[in-house]
């Protein structure tokens, strides 16, 4: 069932990459992680339908925002994070997936682990934390190219400023801040196993990213204890965008 | 077909169009591979949406599970690939 969203605001994450603010009369309260398909219609009829992953928390007042990367030759995205404009409609579908959720009512430990625009279901997963008032303990590993490629920067700064228990480490693959401790690289064992939660209390892993980046992250997880079963993945298409069906 | 490929998707990807076609989300049904009889959810295929339709595959032997292909008015499923689908009806309300 196709629902009209109304752009309400956009803002932009980096040069690439806006969250687009959308209003949905009768949306159904998702979970944090699922996701929604986005149906563009041309004049002559031809539509493409893409699918995004929901960055913010559960809400009753229909509001889903979406953070969409710009792939270079995209059919959907450049024209989401061009031209869109406040007060345009889109048609939305969902939300949709019950595997790669977490729910408030989760009590175990979590450890997220995001490669580039992967971030965008684990941060729903966090803004829900907070909104829910849950004190379940979570670990962010976001592994991006540079510090100017990150997404939700001040929000995920003031997060793990205020020293609660959301905790987070960024891993740099191409570029890393000045006097960085770590050479940029990706994620490793040695880097799992300071940084994760450790296997013996069986946290919970959301990984997303593209597919090579989650196999590979799926496989150091497994190899430092963890439980394959308490492991979750979202993969990317090989292009970095979202799944598509034509 | 080797799982070095990494043109494929989680099988949680297909939730949207199957959605058109079940009242409940069939990506959180544990479904047994009629190959190797490994049992996991749907959304751990490996799902691949290059072609026509899409199709998910079990991640462990890689065996053809799940065929959705959509042709003009029409579509077509084919899940012989599995032996069961268990569904957990007890979130029918929130997993639409």
């Amino acid at each position: 069932m196709w629902r009209v969203g109304t752009v309400v605001a956009l803002h932009d994450e980096t040069p690439t990459a806006r969250t687009i603010t959308l209003q949905v009369a009768d949306w159904p309260r998702h979970v944090a992680g699922q996701h929604a398909d986005v149906r563009l219609t041309a004049s002559d009829g031809y539509s493409a339908v893409r699918s995004y992953s929901i960055a913010s928390a559960p809400n009753a007042e229909g509001r889903v925002e979406l953070t969409v990367e710009r792939l270079p030759d995209g059919e959907v995205s450049p024209y989401l994070t061009q031209e869109l404009a406040v007060g345009d409609r889109v048609e939305l579908r969902g939300p949709i997936g019950g595997w790669f959720v977490w729910r408030s009512q989760q009590t175990e430990p979590i450890q997220l682990i995001a490669g580039g625009s992967g971030i965008v279901p684990l941060m729903a997963m966090i803004r829900s934390r907070a909104s829910a008032g849950s004190a379940v303990p979570f670990r962010l590993l976001y592994s991006v190219r540079e510090p100017g490629a990150v997404f939700y920067r001040d929000e995920l700064q003031a997060i793990s400023s205020r020293g609660g228990s959301v905790t987070l480490t960024y891993a740099y693959t191409r570029a890393t801040p000045k006097d960085w401790p770590r050479p940029p690289g990706r994620i490793d064992a040695s880097l799992i196993a300071e940084t994760t939660w450790s296997s013996k209390l069986i946290p919970t892993c959301y990984v997303c990213g593209p597919t090579s980046f989650v196999e590979s992250t799926a496989a150091l997880l497994v190899t430092c204890g963890n439980r394959p079963d308490k492991i979750r993945t979202e993969r990317f298409g090989p292009t970095g965008g979202r799944n598509e069906f034509h | 077909m080797s799982s070095t490929n990494y043109d494929y998707l989680d099988g949680n990807a297909a939730a949207g169009e199957l959605s058109k076609v079940f009242a409940v989300d069939i990506t959180t049904a544990e479904g047994r591979c009629g190959e190797c009889g490994t049992t996991k959810c749907l959304a751990e295929a490996h799902l691949y949406m290059h072609g026509p339709g899409l199709v998910a595959r079990c991640p462990a032997c890689e065996h053809v599970l799940l065929r959705l292909v959509n042709v003009r008015e029409h579509m077509f499923l084919d899940v012989r690939g599995m032996t069961y689908l268990r569904l957990d009806t007890s979130r029918s309300e929130e997993a639409s």
